[in-house]
């Protein structure tokens, strides 16, 4: 049984059927990519699982569970947690607050202790304005947080919104980079990109979403050779 | 009247503005809406008060915390009837304004067929009403209760909204409810606590408004209930800081044209402050603008 498992979700913006019936699955240890155009519904789909938006019919099953339509905060309770698009940090909370309200599902104070510790160490960047507003933050440094903060849940399953959107190309590589260690520490991801190449290069298994469905799929290796992946999304 | 005694009695009357007040702005900052039921959950507080001392012959003490617990529950019912629905339907927020008002309607007009429309009071000896002796300003026991009680009320707030796991849980949904949903806050949760915190707030500002002044009625909310909204004006809406220091300067403003004999226009005073601080300053005068980097 997958880590994640969704099967023919529906989703609609009032009369604007967004999905269209999405199937698709992450095995433990992976790292699956959604690629897709502008509006092609990558960020409905995360949003459906985790809860943001409820689905109007199909199934999301994680680890073995049915948690189609459950509330947003009960869902990263559960561990699958999202990293919404564009960041999201709270501004007028100062970095080490934000990183602190990342563990808000935890009871454990040590814990969460030893792990602030532990982001501090893998971000240095973020350890030197531990005190500062996380809203004066720069770009790549509120997306750093921003990924920071869901580590502090310990999550099952890591769900990313387009991490690498409007950063300078050395920032990118620095995102891609963390996600790749990410990966290392056996923690699952589930990557939505506009930058395609790179999220292909970083994935185990890729989906190619076109108007709210599944358009192709298939290993990461294999998607990066395929003449119409190629033209479409990697030229 | 000397000055000193102008100063002890904007302090102590600040206290009260400032905890009413508190209410509005902690609603006001989690969900962007001004309550304006605020002023009639206040005026159940100081009835619910009234009727443990007189039916129930509690002293002060035990009836502040029941009359809180009490105007806190009115808090969390206003919010499932008038507040909570419209937010399901995603109701602009004009609409809960104005459910806001058909709530204060329906609070005052029970209050009036349970209490009638003479003003009641707090039986005499129920509270110490003579002036501490020995010292260069007239002060009773009552007002440094009110004093005591709404500072340690303030202090206990702010301690909860910086320190602990649920005052960070609301900041986050003052902040964005999407994203606190997505860090595993209960958002409707924190919608219910907010409403019990703000009517617990009243509640004690309603017992002690009573205290004050003796003299109760199902209308006692007006009174109190546009100065609370110059005080927050004044503080920047849904600024807690803001709200505390708004409420001893509407205070101050009040008792100093009292004090120069303008004691008929003293409400005129207040709104013209209001009305100035819309026209110069409608980022309150500790408000500032949020500066945020994308
Ligand atoms: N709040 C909304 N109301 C109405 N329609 C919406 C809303 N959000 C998205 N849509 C529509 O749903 C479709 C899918 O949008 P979605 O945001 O999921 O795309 P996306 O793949 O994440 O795109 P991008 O790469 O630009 O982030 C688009 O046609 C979009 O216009
Ligand atoms: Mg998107």
């Amino acid at each position: 049984m997958a880590l994640l498992e969704v099967s023919n979700l529906h989703t609609s913006y009032g009369a604007i059927k967004a999905l269209r019936g999405i199937t698709f699955q992450v095995e433990r240890g992976q790292v699956v990519s959604l690629i897709g155009a502008n509006g092609a519904g990558k960020s409905t789909t995360l949003n459906s699982i985790s809860g943001l938006l409820k689905p109007s019919s199909g199934k999301v099953l994680f680890n073995g569970r049915d948690i189609t339509g459950w509330r947003a905060d009960r869902v990263t309770g559960l561990g699958l947690v999202q990293v919404p698009e564009g960041r999201l940090v709270i501004a007028n909370m100062s970095v080490e607050e934000n990183l602190w309200m990342g563990a808000y599902p935890r009871k454990d104070r040590a814990g969460i202790q030893a792990d602030l510790n532990d982001i501090f160490a893998r971000f240095p960047r973020l350890a030197e304005r531990r005190t500062q507003k996380a809203g004066s933050l720069s770009g790549g440094e509120q997306q750093m947080l921003a990924v920071g903060r869901a580590l502090m849940v310990q999550p099952t399953l890591l769900m990313l919104d387009e991490p690498s959107m409007g950063l300078a190309p050395l920032l990118v590589n620095e995102i891609f980079h963390i996600i790749a260690e990410i990966k290392d520490r056996g923690i699952p991801i589930l990557l939505v990109e506009q930058n395609a190449r790179k999220a292909l290069q970083i994935a185990d298994y890729g989906y190619v979403i076109e108007r709210g469905t599944i358009a192709y799929e298939g290993p990461a290796e294999q998607l990066q050779q395929n003449p119409k992946i190629i033209s479409a999304y990697l030229g | 009247m000397n000055i000193t005694q102008q100063v002890v009695n904007a302090i102590w009357l600040g206290g009260v503005y400032s905890l009413f007040a508190l209410g509005y702005a902690l609603v006001f900052s989690i969900l962007g809406v001004l309550n304006l039921a605020h002023s009639a959950v206040f005026m159940w507080g100081a009835f619910i008060g009234l009727v443990m001392v007189t039916q129930f012959s509690f002293s002060v003490w035990l009836a502040i915390p029941v009359a809180m617990l009490g105007a806190g529950l009115i808090g969390v019912l206003l919010d499932a009837v008038a507040f909570a629905p419209l937010r399901r339907r995603n109701a602009p927020r004009i609409a809960q304004l104005i459910s806001s008002i058909g709530a204060a309607i329906l609070l005052v007009n029970i209050a009036q067929l349970i209490f009638g429309t003479q003003p009641e009071r707090f039986p005499l000896g129920s509270i110490p009403t003579d002036t501490i002796e020995g010292l260069p300003f007239r002060i009773t026991p009552i007002q440094i209760i009110i004093l005591l009680v709404s500072v340690a009320l303030m202090a206990l707030l702010q301690y909860m909204v910086i320190r602990t796991r649920a005052g960070q849980a609301m900041r986050a949904v003052a902040f964005n409810q999407r994203v606190a949903s997505l860090l595993g806050v209960n958002v409707s949760g924190i919608f219910r606590m907010t409403f019990f915190l703000a009517g617990a707030l009243a509640g004690a500002a309603g017992v002690l408004y009573g205290l004050a002044y003796n003299s109760m009625t199902p209308f006692m909310g007006d009174q109190v209930a546009l100065k609370g909204l110059t005080v927050i004006v004044l503080g920047g809406m849904g600024n807690i800081q803001g709200a505390v220091v708004g409420g001893f300067v509407v205070a101050a403003l009040e008792v100093f044209s009292i004090a120069n004999g303008g004691s008929n226009y003293r409400d005129a005073f207040v709104f013209t402050l209001l009305f100035l601080i819309l026209l110069f300053r409608p980022q309150g005068l500790v408000g500032q603008k949020e500066h945020t980097r994308a």
